[in-house]
């Protein structure tokens, strides 16, 4: 049985450095599927919010094309990201060590890994951007469709379009925040992008920010390797 | 009687009004208009309406609208809604006075309250699609119009409508084209009771006192104008015969105001929320300033080689 956050095609290669796949081609198409519509909707639906960025529907073709488009974008990153919410919400459940993990939030910030505990495929901090990001879209979906005057306004009333309205807002602003917290993440944890365009990440890599899910894999290997014999 | 406005004259006459006199801009701003137009108003007399609908007639003909043959509804309202081809609308509602055990036909023409503080008009994503003129006329323009119906939501009346056909919203206009030449809007003209009259915001609550004191002489001790300051005043009026229980008028509002839901939408949340977004961003560019990246090193990489080694598949 594996473990909670390893996935099946999860698999160290030894060598010089250790290669450890991380994500599969689908999981990744689905990634980028997801963030290309959520930077599309961004810039959308920013374009509306504040006047000083509706220069940003010009991206879009212009402000009646803009407000067309955006519910659009909205149903495919729902789509999206469901899909991506299948493939990763078991290695994002809660674990006790994330709890010490965020206690020791500070050492993180500092670059101090080696005094926080040892995480899954996932640490604390990522989890909650996983947890975030789902709770955020159903939030933006179910409020997006009330609002979605084209298709949707007979079905509530102007009251509940209002609370609606409002809400988008405050999620939308949340879920972008949420995004640069990944989005830095990302590039300051260096190596972390390659996951998520080759699908694999180094050894080192997988030692220093993930050695939990490192020993769980490498646990697995020799498992197989003493238990039937594997195809290589 | 208030002096009708005469017909036009057949010479060309110049706009008395123009993109010079806007008090207010959605979504933009606009420097302030170098003179103060007088404010102008409609006067809608309920007491006086017959409910002919001689008004929702010459809208429809002036702006050139074609609302859709609709079905009976089984009510005199005709067609039941407003739609983005009918700007105004006779609403009619039946009361049984109480106090007199009579019954009441209330009729109330219903349409734009073009307000001084317009909802719809803070509502608005679209730079110059919704404006306000110093005479206190709120207008649409359609070409920057993008259709997201936020107006709707803004609108403390619920009057604008989106077309299906173009995608973008309508209402009553005052007939901002005829009181730009010095006509009055074209309902007022059809009106054969005078029940709706038009000249400055003034002149209309002066004639709505002498209206007010005849129905109030006549035992509608309640009679009063509908001007409400929730929303700054508006310049299209009502004079009530019942002005304590306005909502007696087809769910007229008795206290009118932009919504706070829409309020705090286009205001806290605008800017807290670009403000949190900004300072976000930089927290992000400082850490990476002054902690620098997280890399992975050297010795991360022999440590994985170690117990990738000991597995029982490389060295042992």
């Amino acid at each position: 049985m594996a473990a909670y956050d390893v996935g099946p095609s999860e698999k160290v290669h030894p060598g010089k450095p250790v290669v450890v796949d991380r994500y599969t081609v689908g999981a990744r198409i689905n990634h980028w599927i997801t963030a290309a519509s959520l930077i599309l909707l961004a810039l959308s639906g920013l374009a509306l919010f504040h006047p000083s960025l509706f220069f940003l529907s010009g991206l879009f073709g212009g402000g009646q094309f803009t407000r067309f488009i955006h519910p659009w974008i909205g149903v495919l990153l729902f789509f999206s990201f469901f899909g991506l919410f299948l493939r990763f919400w078991k290695a994002n459940l809660w674990k006790r060590e994330d709890g010490t993990w965020l206690a020791r939030f500070r050492d993180v910030l500092a670059n101090h890994e080696e005094n926080v505990p040892e995480v899954g495929k996932y640490n604390a901090g990522q989890k909650f951007v996983f947890w975030a990001m789902s709770i955020l879209i159903i939030v933006l979906i179910s409020s997006g469709l009330v609002i979605w005057e084209q298709y949707f306004s007979a079905y509530t009333t102007l009251g509940q379009q209002r609370v609606a309205l409002l809400v988008h807002a405050v999620a939308a602003v949340a879920i972008i925040g949420v995004w640069i917290i990944h989005f830095y993440s990302a590039i300051w944890v260096r190596g972390t992008i390659p996951a998520m365009i080759r699908g694999s990440v180094t050894g080192g890599w997988a030692w220093r920010h993930h050695r939990k899910w490192l020993r769980e894999l490498v646990t697995m290997r020799s498992k197989e390797g003493s238990g039937s014999k594997p195809a290589e | 009687m208030f002096p009708p406005i005469p017909n036009p004259s057949t010479t060309d006459v110049a706009p008395r009004f123009s993109e010079k006199d806007l008090i207010r801009r959605s979504a933009s701003t606009v420097p302030a208009p170098e003179q103060q137009l007088t404010e102008v108003a409609k006067l809608i007399d309920v007491s006086k309406c017959i409910g002919c609908k001689a008004c929702q007639t010459a809208c429809i003909e002036w702006n050139d609208t074609h609302e859709e043959v609709g079905v009976f509804a089984g009510v005199f309202e005709n067609p039941p809604d407003l739609t983005p081809d009918m700007f105004t609308l006779m609403r009619f509602s039946e009361w049984e006075n109480p106090e007199t055990n009579e019954l009441e036909w209330l009729i109330r023409k219903d349409g734009c309250m073009h307000c001084a503080d317009p909802g719809c008009l803070k509502a608005c994503p679209a730079p110059g699609a919704i404006v306000q003129y110093s005479n206190g006329i709120v207008d649409f323009v359609h070409e920057n119009c993008i259709g997201c119906g936020y107006c709707i939501k803004g609108c403390p009346f619920n009057i604008p409508r989106i077309s299906r056909v173009d995608n973008t919203a309508y209402k009553c206009t005052l007939c901002s084209d005829r009181i730009a030449v010095g006509q009055g809007p074209a309902c007022a003209k059809a009106c054969p009771t005078q029940a709706i009259v038009f000249g400055t915001k003034d002149e209309m609550k002066q004639h709505a006192e002498g209206r007010i004191t005849d129905l109030k002489s006549r035992g509608y001790a309640n009679a009063g104008l509908y001007d409400p300051p929730g929303v700054g005043g508006t310049h299209v009026m009502y004079v009530l015969h019942h002005a304590d229980q306005p909502e007696l008028y087809s769910g007229l509002p008795r206290e009118p105001r932009i919504s706070p839901l829409v309020e705090a939408w286009k205001g806290i949340t605008k800017y807290a929320g670009l403000t949190v977004l900004g300072v976000a961003a930089g927290v992000g560019v400082l850490h990476h300033l002054i902690m620098g990246p997280n890399r992975v090193t050297e010795d991360d990489e022999e440590h994985a080689e170690e117990l990738t080694e000991g597995d029982g598949h490389g060295r042992v």
